[in-house]
């Protein structure tokens, strides 16, 4: 398989993560989306390692696996955060960004 | 320098420019009345003094001519600046420095009411008018004379407006500058048409070509018709003559100044100046326009109760005169006759002002008898009528014959006949003035006037003195008024006598320039004398003798003396034709503004404010329509930098 397979792949999984980031309804959703555009990111930088034969696609999504953890993290504590202010976790309610 | 007639003629122009820097700059001094008032007439009579010595050391044919570069361009003058004295300009100038002279003297009696802060401004004006005029007359270039125009225009908007308190000044005063305003534009238009053409506003330089046939004819019709325009606002000639007899509101003394020496005479004069540029068929417009103001005026003096207006209505007339023989081709004559003019109506305002003084009213009705309570006053009053119904012996003798005569040398018989038939009209209306006021039921005024002495309406405006007091009987004015009535009284006598005895071999002045000889018929002189008497004597039949009813004199005429009462209505007209033209313009001014103006501005903003409402629905304020904003955005954007940037 060529790296246009793997390209094709986290394409793929990108727009998963965008779909679903712009069309759930749940917050918890959207950061689920999130992680999956961010994994696709992720696919593309080790394909693109593996392919030029360097190490700096490797390490970069080492740290973007770190960094996507505490993202999670901080996520889930803004998710309950809003839920104990707005008694919600649904996004089309949240719309207080609204001129 | 001093036998210099341009060194002199310099000396008498800055005379009175000194004399108003220092009354205009020095405050207090200008409102200490008196003083200032003594400063000013000092300086008048030393440059009467110069322009005496500036004609009497100008050769004859001689011209001298004093400037300066001025208005540098790329090393090149574009005018200059300085005087011009020759035959014409300095007897000029020795007719206004004189007038300025006396009638500032004659002011400082007739105003002694006045508070002296009022009378430094009075005579601050005085010194500035004198200056402006005589810049005009000794102008060798048609840009100072310009200025000096404009400067006549402002002082006689200053003096006619000075009791700026009474409204009718006022009104009379912005009349009077708009009016000549109007006239002015066309001045400044043909000036600078002129100088396009010409490339010079000098008038020696003109007049050299002119004679070597240098101008082109093309245009000049229009460019003299402007100048002439000028004339015409200044000289108070149809159709812009009626600023003149409302600027009888300012001080008689004014009057007597601008209808005598400065203002009014500065339209003729410039015509004199500037007439070797005039075509044929503009000098027969000005020819005709002269003729029938003279004649309009002079009807519209016949029906006037007012003895200034009579006076006003005289000086417009006569300035007809001189136009008509400007316009007949003899400018000589013209300026003949506005020297003689200036002599004897100056003596008619100031005596008029010495009755006026005396009587504390305008109104012909209520004098009557004066005669005898103010010999000297009706003596030179009665020597003023003369030499302006053109009597042989006094001053307006030869110099209105002289125009006659230029006329029908000049080939314009229409012009000729309206002016014998106003010579006829001015003796009839100045006699009745004489008859009215001076003779007539004797006392018979005065006693009308009494019972008018509550009614404000027809009272000179005199705050010190209480209405409800007697006013002492009229008598003649004391000496500071009396001297210059008498030597302007002596001047027209004697220019009168020594015309008529000297006769037509005169070489006077103006009369000796080449080609301003004319041989006038024989019968010339008797007709116009014969038709002088006539009026004469029909004036006294009707209010002396009274044996022709002026009832049934005014009948007769119904029609003509209806419409001269109302001014032919001209003043209507043209305050119809302000008063319309003004609402039609604010109204359109008024729908541009609240429909054009307004209306776009409205439209923009609630074009700003529905594009704003609709704009705001896209803002819907969750975080997830902006994701997918960024997302279409951030793939167009891809699109467009594959597919339109290779």
């Amino acid at each position: 398989m060529g790296l246009q397979a793997y390209l094709i792949l986290a394409a793929t999984v990108f727009c998963i993560g965008l779909f679903g980031v712009v069309t759930r309804r749940n917050t918890i959703g959207i950061l689920l989306g999130i992680e999956l555009m961010l994994n696709a990111v992720n696919i593309n930088l080790v394909a693109f390692s593996h392919f030029n034969a360097t190490a700096t696609g490797m390490i970069f999504t080492l740290f973007t696996i770190c960094i996507t953890v505490s993202e999670a993290a901080i996520g889930l504590a803004l998710v309950i955060l809003l839920f104990r202010v707005r008694r919600t976790v649904m996004a089309d309610h949240l719309d207080i960004l609204k001129g | 320098m001093m036998s210099d007639p341009g060194g002199l003629a310099l000396i008498a122009l800055l005379l009175p420019a000194v004399s108003f820097l220092i009354l205009a700059i020095v405050a207090p001094f200008r409102r200490s009345g008196r003083p200032a008032a003594f400063t000013s007439i000092i300086f008048a009579a030393g440059s009467l003094a110069a322009a005496i010595g500036a004609w009497r050391g100008h050769a004859e044919g001689q011209v001298t001519r004093l400037a300066w570069e001025w208005l540098p361009s790329n090393g090149v003058s574009i005018a200059s600046v300085g005087v011009l004295a020759d035959g014409d300009s300095t007897l000029m100038l020795i007719l206004v420095a004189l007038v300025a002279f006396l009638v500032q003297l004659y002011s400082l009696e007739y105003l002694h009411d006045e508070p002296p802060a009022a009378l430094g401004r009075y005579y601050a004006y005085h010194s500035l008018f004198a200056f402006s005029m005589m810049g005009v007359v000794l102008a060798p270039n048609l840009l100072q004379l310009f200025i000096n125009w404009e400067l006549v225009g402002l002082c006689s908007f200053l003096l006619i407006g000075f009791w700026y308190q009474k409204p009718e000044a006022a009104r009379a005063a912005v009349k009077a500058f708009w009016t000549t305003k109007a006239g002015d534009v066309g001045l400044l238009i043909g000036i600078v048409m002129l100088w396009r053409v010409t490339g010079t506003f000098d008038l020696g330089e003109l007049k050299t070509m002119v004679t070597s046939g240098a101008v082109p004819i093309e245009g000049l019709s229009l460019i003299t018709f402007c100048i002439y325009l000028g004339a015409v606002g200044k000289s108070a000639q149809f159709p812009l003559h009626t600023w003149l007899p409302d600027a009888m509101e300012g001080p008689t003394p004014v009057s007597a100044l601008i209808h005598a020496a400065t203002m009014v005479t500065a339209g003729v004069y410039l015509l004199h100046r500037t007439v070797f540029l005039f075509p044929p068929d503009v000098l027969m417009v000005v020819a005709w326009i002269g003729a029938f103001t003279a004649l309009l005026a002079a009807v519209l003096a016949c029906v006037q109760d007012d003895i200034k207006r009579v006076l006003a209505y005289s000086t417009v007339s006569q300035l007809g005169y001189m136009m008509a023989a400007i316009g007949a081709g003899f400018s000589a004559a013209g300026f003949f006759h506005l020297l003689t003019h200036g002599l004897f109506k100056a003596l008619l305002f100031l005596g008029a002002g010495a009755v006026i003084h005396a009587v504390h009213s305008n109104d012909l009705s209520h004098m009557g008898g004066l005669a005898k309570k103010m010999p000297q006053t009706a003596l030179v009053f009665v020597i003023g009528t003369l030499s302006l119904a053109g009597i042989p012996l006094f001053g307006g003798f030869l110099s209105k014959e002289e125009i006659l005569g230029a006329t029908l040398a000049g080939h314009q018989t229409g012009p000729f006949v309206l002016l014998i038939v106003v010579a006829f009209l001015t003796a009839f209306y100045m006699f009745r003035v004489v008859f009215l006021a001076f003779f007539g039921d004797q006392g018979s005024g005065i006693r009308d006037q009494r019972t008018h002495a509550l009614d404000p309406g027809s009272r000179i405006p005199d705050p010190h003195r209480d209405p409800r007091s007697p006013i002492p009987d009229p008598h003649d004015p004391p000496a500071a008024m009396m001297l210059p009535l008498w030597v302007l009284a002596a001047l027209s006598l004697a220019v009168g006598v020594y015309s008529t005895v000297v006769g037509r071999v005169l070489q006077f002045g103006p009369a000796a320039e080449a080609g301003a000889e004319h041989v006038a018929p024989a019968w010339l002189t008797p007709a116009a004398v014969g038709v002088a008497i006539a009026g004469i004597a029909l004036a006294w039949l009707v209010y002396q003798r009274r044996t022709i009813d002026a009832g049934k004199l005014a009948a007769a005429f119904g029609p003509i003396r209806t419409a001269a009462l109302h001014k032919f209505w001209i003043d209507d007209i043209y305050e119809g034709i302000l008063a319309f033209a003004l609402l039609a313009f604010s109204r359109i001014v008024g729908w541009l503004d609240r429909y054009l103006v307004d209306g776009v501005l409205n439209v923009v903003s609630a074009w700003t404010v529905s594009t704003g409402d609709l704009l705001r629905t896209v803002q819907t304020g969750r975080a997830q329509d902006y994701v997918y904003g960024v997302a279409v955005g951030l793939l167009i954007l891809l699109l467009w930098i594959r597919w339109a940037l290779t």
